[in-house]
């Protein structure tokens, strides 16, 4: 097979064809900007108020208004999370999970090194959040809890539902990182009792360099931006209009497919199901179910995650890995450590994810490549013949 | 994405040398499972000649293409030839490493190390790698092979040790220690520079100049041990060569005492600063 297969869409995706088409006249003809007075610029302003509710429809908003454009996911989570800190200077608490992207997690590190206190919430062996212990950890200094929607490495769905329900009783602010669920489950930010909400534009098929953060109507939070009257004053800096157009488009398309992603779900469970036949040295990492569709995260033991990835590479299949190598940080993620996942699998784990775009075909071709690359490093690793030695056996 | 040369590409994907010697007379093993990579190196050695050189890997892309390198390059070769053999040659026949990969080139240096200590009869208690203090507790990385490295790599920064030797890459708590470490170092290449300067011979020293060495010394790499047991040492006077000392703390009342007093401080004293140092209690 010539061309890739792409199964890393949880680090980014493909812009969808419309996408591109939605963009171009703002790349091209149309280059006004939204803010002047005259129509030329103007006119482009409905198109942005347009992708607004596009993208308000997407979270379920109940106003437009309630979502601010901004550059990235992580400057949404900055944004929730030093916004919400700077409006409440008194409150010194912050509480957040042991697995959040780094966007959140280093940021509550860099408050911890600034005199904060900061809870962050264990998972069990599947990646379940402790969620009795995020509850009993809420007092009367917490400023903000801050809690991922869906895991990006393992995939999980924590219970965002009642941890929102909890804190709306109690007017502690919520802020969920939805970067991995948006175009992946349902969302509906008033279900969910959430003030924040981020999302990333290129994780659900528009392109990189637009996010957008929901804030509830009413939620106390300052700007960590100051500059211009854009966005209400919340986010200043001239639209990137063409990225937001493009989002908008990418946002209708996701509600549209959502249907989809059942297909998704059920390509990511053959290929799961067979991986985990076919290899005894296999384990997965995550719970199975409350995952969302398109991601599975495995662990081979005796081999090492990033030798896989660049043997997939070489067969022209794309895909991510939590091991140590692959990172540069010589310890392998921490989302994996905080599951307690042996060392010994998680050097080896490796993280497909899929999108709507992948095809039974590509399934296919990814099963029949992955015995021989295993088998290949089985044949180099050391431990493998000591376990072949003590009698142990594997099925290819 | 790691930017790999084309050498190390064609190693990974075709590697060398895969395998295992049933009747090697010489294997030496690295690393470990939990750290995230380990080399198991064999060899053939007969009359002196490295006949046949295999390796088994567990880790990443350079980790296999170092260790495929390494039985390329020392099959063929004398013992002699083989022992003189770096970590940066390795990294010379790859053509390159990325920096935070270097520690893969020192894994395959220290499995050929530990294969011909195996060959040469010692117990792997003996071999170099493991004698000296573990600094690292996380890679299991100890001082010798730290200042091993740091000296044939020409290493500057506490960053390049991290990424040569893993050490310090985990939890972080032993940096302190390798920038005491680097700095020992950095400072005894500044005085072997020196002594090229004059021609190898090393100048006397002056009064002042034997006080502030001593001191430093104390201070810099006598102290931190003791402290560790939890005695002390206090500098009390210079006279001449003659260095008077007060040992504190739980050094005070130990019986070892006088033997703590010849071989750790006298011995630094003398490695440090000058070779005829006599060291005295107070």
């Amino acid at each position: 097979m010539d061309r890739l297969i792409y199964l890393d869409n949880n680090a980014t995706t493909m812009v969808a064809r419309e996408v591109v088409e939605s963009m171009m006249p703002f790349l091209t003809d149309r280059y006004g900007n939204p803010s002047s007075m005259h129509d030329f610029g103007g006119d482009v302003e409905e198109d942005v108020e347009q992708a607004r509710h596009r993208v308000a429809g997407l979270l379920g908003a109940e106003h437009d208004y309630e979502v601010v454009f901004t550059s990235s996911g992580t400057e949404s989570d900055n944004f929730a999370v030093s916004g919400v800190l700077s409006y409440f200077p008194r409150k010194r608490h912050i509480i957040t999970t042991r697995v959040e992207h780094p966007a959140v997690m280093n940021l509550c590190k860099k408050y911890e090194r600034d005199g904060y206190r900061v809870t962050y919430v264990p998972v069990d062996r599947e990646g379940h959040l402790d969620l009795d212990f995020l509850l009993s950890s809420v007092d009367e200094d917490t400023a903000l809890v801050s809690v991922m929607h869906a895991n990006n490495e393992t995939g999980v769905i924590h219970p965002v539902e009642q941890i929102g329900a909890f804190l709306q009783e109690r007017g502690v602010p919520f802020h969920i990182d939805g970067v991995q669920a948006a175009g992946k489950i349902p969302i509906d930010v008033k279900k969910l009792n959430c003030d924040l909400y981020t999302i990333s534009g290129h994780k659900f098929h528009a392109m990189k360099g637009v996010g957008a953060l929901y804030v509830r109507r009413g939620t106390r939070i300052r700007p960590i931006l100051y500059g211009g009257h854009q966005e209400r004053g919340r986010r200043p800096g001239t639209e990137n209009v063409p990225g937001i157009v493009g989002m908008g488009m990418a946002a209708e398309l996701a509600v549209k497919h959502l249907p989809d992603e059942e297909r998704v779900r059920a390509l990511r469970d053959r290929l799961e199901g067979e991986i985990l036949k076919k290899f005894s040295n296999v384990s997965l990492n995550g719970a199975k179910d409350k995952r969302v569709p398109n991601t599975t995260n495995v662990g081979f033991e005796f081999i090492e995650g990033e030798a896989i990835l660049l043997y997939l590479s070489e067969r022209g299949i794309a895909a991510s890995s939590g091991s140590a190598c692959s990172s540069g940080s010589l310890e392998p993620s921490h989302v994996l450590r905080a599951m307690g996942v042996p060392f010994t699998s998680a050097h080896g784990s490796i993280r497909f994810s899929l999108s709507r775009y992948t095809t039974d075909e590509e399934i296919d071709y990814t099963l029949e490549v992955l015995p021989a690359v295993v088998e290949k490093l089985l044949e180099i690793s050391p431990y493998w013949d000591n376990e072949k030695k003590c009698g142990r056996e594997i099925k290819l | 994405m790691w930017d790999y040369t084309n050498k190390v590409k064609e190693l990974y994907t075709k590697p060398k040398n895969v395998g295992v010697i049933d009747d090697a007379n010489a294997v030496g093993e690295v690393g470990s499972i939990v750290c995230g990579d380990a080399l198991t190196l064999y060899l053939k050695i007969e009359d002196g000649i490295i006949k046949d050189a295999k390796f088994q890997t567990f880790g990443c892309g350079s980790a296999i293409a170092s260790s495929s390198a390494l039985t390329e390059m020392i099959i063929g070769k004398t013992v002699q030839e083989a022992e003189k053999i770096t970590n940066r040659e390795i990294v010379e026949y790859l053509g390159g490493l990325p920096e935070q990969k270097m520690h893969c080139s020192v894994m395959g240096r220290e499995a050929l190390d530990k294969a011909l200590a195996n060959w040469r009869g010692e117990t792997i208690e003996e071999s170099e790698d493991t004698e000296g203090e573990i600094v690292c507790q996380c890679f299991g990385v100890t001082d010798t092979l730290i200042r091993k490295v740091v000296r044939e790599n020409a290493l500057k920064t506490v960053e390049d040790i991290t990424n040569y030797t893993k050490a310090g890459g985990a939890c972080g708590s032993c940096l302190h220690r390798l920038e005491d470490i680097l700095q020992e170092e950095l400072k005894l290449q500044q005085s072997c520079d020196d002594d090229d300067r004059t021609g190898g011979k090393r100048k006397p020293l002056t009064n002042i100049r034997r006080m502030q060495m001593v001191s430093e010394t104390i201070t810099d790499v006598i102290r931190p041990v003791l402290q560790k047991d939890g005695g002390d040492i206090e500098l009390v006077d210079v006279d001449g060569k003659k260095v008077l000392v007060a040992l504190r703390g739980a050094c005070s009342h130990c019986v070892s005492s006088n033997v703590t007093l010849k071989n750790l401080v006298e011995a630094k004293l003398r490695e440090f600063v000058e070779e005829d140092i006599e060291v005295v209690e107070q």
